[in-house]
């Protein structure tokens, strides 16, 4: 299966420019010189690794190119993405299901960065793969949630499970689950309403979907998604630590890849709060949501030639 | 978690003086904490660079360091050189002479432009104006229904069509805007990549056809380095006449919109607050530095506290508090004054220095104000003016009285004794003046 890096490129009517050129074409066929440290910074600043990340990064290329005495600039680069794959561990798993359900997803994350188009997503993906699913549409908050959903659960051909709208997540979110175990399908996908994290109430409420969910089927939820937007700035290293305090978050899904943002924040919240990146979205088709792989990551914040 | 800028560039600075006079290196030290500041709040890593520079030789340049503060004057110089760069006044939407007035809302995914929309026409619609909502995202799925849903809430039509062109769907706009003698045209558009040509020369081809008077950018607060290069390139495809800041709520710096402000020169015209339809504001350049900054909203704090406090009672509850005798019949008149300034959790985020008290962060909501006032409530005014009486039956009775428990009655009596002992400290010349100014007790 070809890696999002490839998906990237392919993109025909998307314009690629800036993706790792500039630093391409400032580093390629240099000598190596301490003048360079400063360009280096601001290639990480400007993809949002944020100060500590950054620091911690830079700190550490500084001791293997002491270690190492690469000449070249194309060589520093390399030591840079090899120290950044390292941070960012194994590529994930292709997305499947193992036997043995119901299994219970959990789609978490502020507002606007993709959750309920990626449980669409996932449903689909996994329904072309002669799983039996079911929706929960536990987003009774934002107007027309619900149906945005329901289109995703016409297209993957998947059931959705709905309230009106205003009614409580947590008795949304605890139908999906009987509904799943009552039909013995193999996964329930329960999409939220996106919150801030700043609002005490909200995250309250997240809690209680996920206490509801763990008391309707011990266990469960298994995994818990929080979606981050790729083109979000340093707040998302504080989105994540407060989601992770309020639910056991197991993986993130990082979207909104295809612009021009590359999603640096991803790492620094890898770095700081070792919680896996484990799929990427590329695009607005479904088959657009890929396992995460950290080469390709760091290709598309370095550019291509350095990182092989 | 955030420390105040503020407060970080003091302390650099006292640790710099004690060993004698201040140098320029001083100052440049000084300013790297300033840089780090802005990269944390999302400043454009050149823009953060083009700021110093400036700053730097401003500091360098003055008669700063010869003065007695030098701290203080570096920081006025980086205060007032961010707000100017975030621009000065405040910008309103313009009405064409000619209605109806075309506004559209363009923006990446998930920016906020449906909520924007029915916003903007809430807002409009109280201004006395008779907008009209155009449903023009025929991709995501669901998006006409949800502005819909939220037209039908705030009580302005929306035109929307299965099957057509966004093209097509603008243009029944101006129709319907003239059957309906409606006089603004809000044109809620899909979101895209800035980088996606083909969806690009959509809008071209919207505008082309039906023309803006005012093309907005719709930004979450939250974006990241990326923000110049979006804005950026929406400018050089469409009119942009003006950003709209979204997700302003979340606790983020927003360093995004001062980037946007430098390198675009747009002005950013709305603000937006909170998930409730009524949560759009006029953007305060001033504010938003300083946000960045980490000085509080104070002005915001200040203009509410001014709007719907009664300044006889404010005055009169200075003199109480300090005075010897304040008691619970005082503290509750205080937290009365206090609730009128709206949720208390948005009154601690305005209040500089309250990033530190991160630990105070969802403890102190309105929840347990609520409770607290029903203990007051559950109390005799004699017990309320003489305190020392409420022995145990007493306190038994109020918890029951009140659905509390006694063990949050001794608190609230231990907390009131402790805040009694605080108040003795204002007391003297200058307390009861400085007091008057904000309704409650300085926070330790």
């Amino acid at each position: 299966m070809p890696g999002f890096w490839e998906r990237l490129k392919q993109g025909m009517t998307r314009t690629r420019s800036g993706f790792g050129d500039r630093l391409r074409s400032l580093f390629h066929g240099r000598l190596w010189n301490d003048e360079l440290w400063d360009e280096l910074e601001e290639i990480l600043y400007s993809a949002d690794l944020g100060s500590a990340t950054t620091g911690f990064l830079l700190d550490e290329l500084r001791r293997r190119v002491l270690q190492h005495h690469p000449t070249t600039a194309d060589e520093v680069v390399n030591l840079l993405a090899i120290l950044m794959q390292e941070e960012l561990g194994d590529s994930s798993d292709a997305l499947a299901l193992p036997d043995g359900g119901p299994w219970v997803w959990l789609m978490v994350g502020v507002n606007g960065t993709g959750k309920t188009t990626t449980a669409g997503k996932f449903a689909y993906l996994l329904k072309q793969q002669h799983k039996s699913i079911i929706l929960g549409a536990a987003d009774t908050f934002r107007a027309a949630a619900t149906e945005q959903l329901e289109v995703w659960g016409r297209r993957a051909g998947v059931d959705v499970i709905r309230q009106a709208s205003g009614a409580d997540p947590a008795a949304v979110a605890f139908d999906t689950v009987q509904a799943a175990r009552a039909r013995h399908l193999d996964l329930a996908i329960i999409d939220t309403a996106g919150r801030l994290q700043n609002k005490v109430n909200l995250m309250q409420e997240l809690q209680k979907v996920y206490r509801v969910i763990g008391r309707e089927l011990s266990g469960a939820p298994h995994e818990v998604w929080l979606v981050i937007d790729a083109t979000t700035g340093q707040n998302g290293l504080v989105q994540a630590r407060v989601f992770l305090e309020s639910v056991p978050v197991t993986g993130i899904v990082l979207t909104k890849l295809d612009g021009t943002a590359k999603g640096g924040i991803a790492l620094a919240i890898v770095h700081e709060l070792k919680i896996p990146i484990r799929f990427v979205g590329v695009g607005e088709k479904v088959e657009d949501l890929l396992p995460f792989d950290p080469a390709d990551y760091v290709r598309a914040i370095l550019g291509e030639e350095f990182s092989e | 978690m955030f420390e105040t800028l503020t407060d970080k560039l003091q302390s650099t600075f006292k640790r710099l003086r004690n060993k004698g006079r201040l140098t320029e290196a001083d100052v440049r030290e000084a300013l790297r904490e300033v840089r780090l500041a802005l990269l944390e709040a999302d400043v454009n890593f050149k823009v953060v660079k083009d700021f110093l520079a400036g700053v730097e030789s401003a500091a360098i340049g003055q008669d700063i360091l010869q003065s007695l503060t030098p701290d203080q004057g570096v920081i006025r110089i980086v205060r007032d050189r961010l707000t100017a760069l975030m621009g000065s006044r405040v910008e309103r939407i313009k009405m064409a002479s000619n209605p109806p007035t075309v506004i559209y809302l363009v923006g990446l995914q998930g920016s906020g432009k449906t909520t924007t929309a029915a916003k903007l026409a809430l807002m409009l619609r109280h201004q006395g104006r008779q907008p009209l909502l155009v449903a023009a995202d025929i991709y995501r799925p669901a998006a006409a229904d949800q502005l819909k849903a939220l037209g039908t809430q705030i009580d302005v039509p929306v035109v929307h069509a299965l099957n057509e062109s966004p093209v097509a769907l603008a243009q029944r706009g101006i129709q319907m805007s003239r059957q309906l003698a409606r006089d603004v045209v809000i044109v809620d558009t899909a979101g895209r990549l800035h980088v996606d040509t083909e969806l690009m020369e959509e809008l071209v081809q919207m505008q082309r056809h039906v023309p803006a008077h005012e093309t907005l950018l719709v930004v979450d607060a939250m974006t990241g380095q990326d923000a110049v290069r979006v804005a950026n390139a929406f400018k050089e495809t469409l009119p942009l006449t003006g950003v709209v800041i979204t997700k302003l709520d979340g606790d983020t710096r927003g360093g995004a919109a001062l980037s946007i402000r430098a390198v675009t020169d747009l002005p950013i015209k709305l603000m937006a607050t909170g998930e409730k339809v009524e949560a759009l504001e006029l953007f305060q350049p001033d504010r938003l530095a300083q946000r960045i900054l980490g000085m509080g909203d104070v002005l915001t704090l200040i203009e509410k506290a001014e709007q719907s406090l009664d300044q006889g009672d404010t005055e009169q509850l200075a003199g109480r508090i300090a005075s010897n005798n304040f008691n619970l019949e005082d503290f509750r008149a205080m937290l009365r004054q206090v609730k009128k300034l709206g949720p208390l959790s948005k009154v601690m985020e305005m209040l500089p220095g309250m990033g530190q008290m991160g630990k105070l962060k969802g403890k102190v909501d309105d929840s347990s104000l609520v409770r607290v006032e029903a203990i007051l409530d559950s109390m005799t005014v004699k017990e309320r003016l003489r305190p020392d009486i409420i022995n145990g039956s007493r306190r038994r009775r109020i918890a029951d009285g009140s659905g509390t428990s006694v063990p949050e009655v001794n608190r609230l009596l231990k907390q009131f004794q402790e805040m009694r002992k605080m108040m003795q400290q204002f007391k003297g010349p200058g307390g009861k003046k400085r007091l008057a100014k904000l309704p409650f007790p300085p926070m330790r």
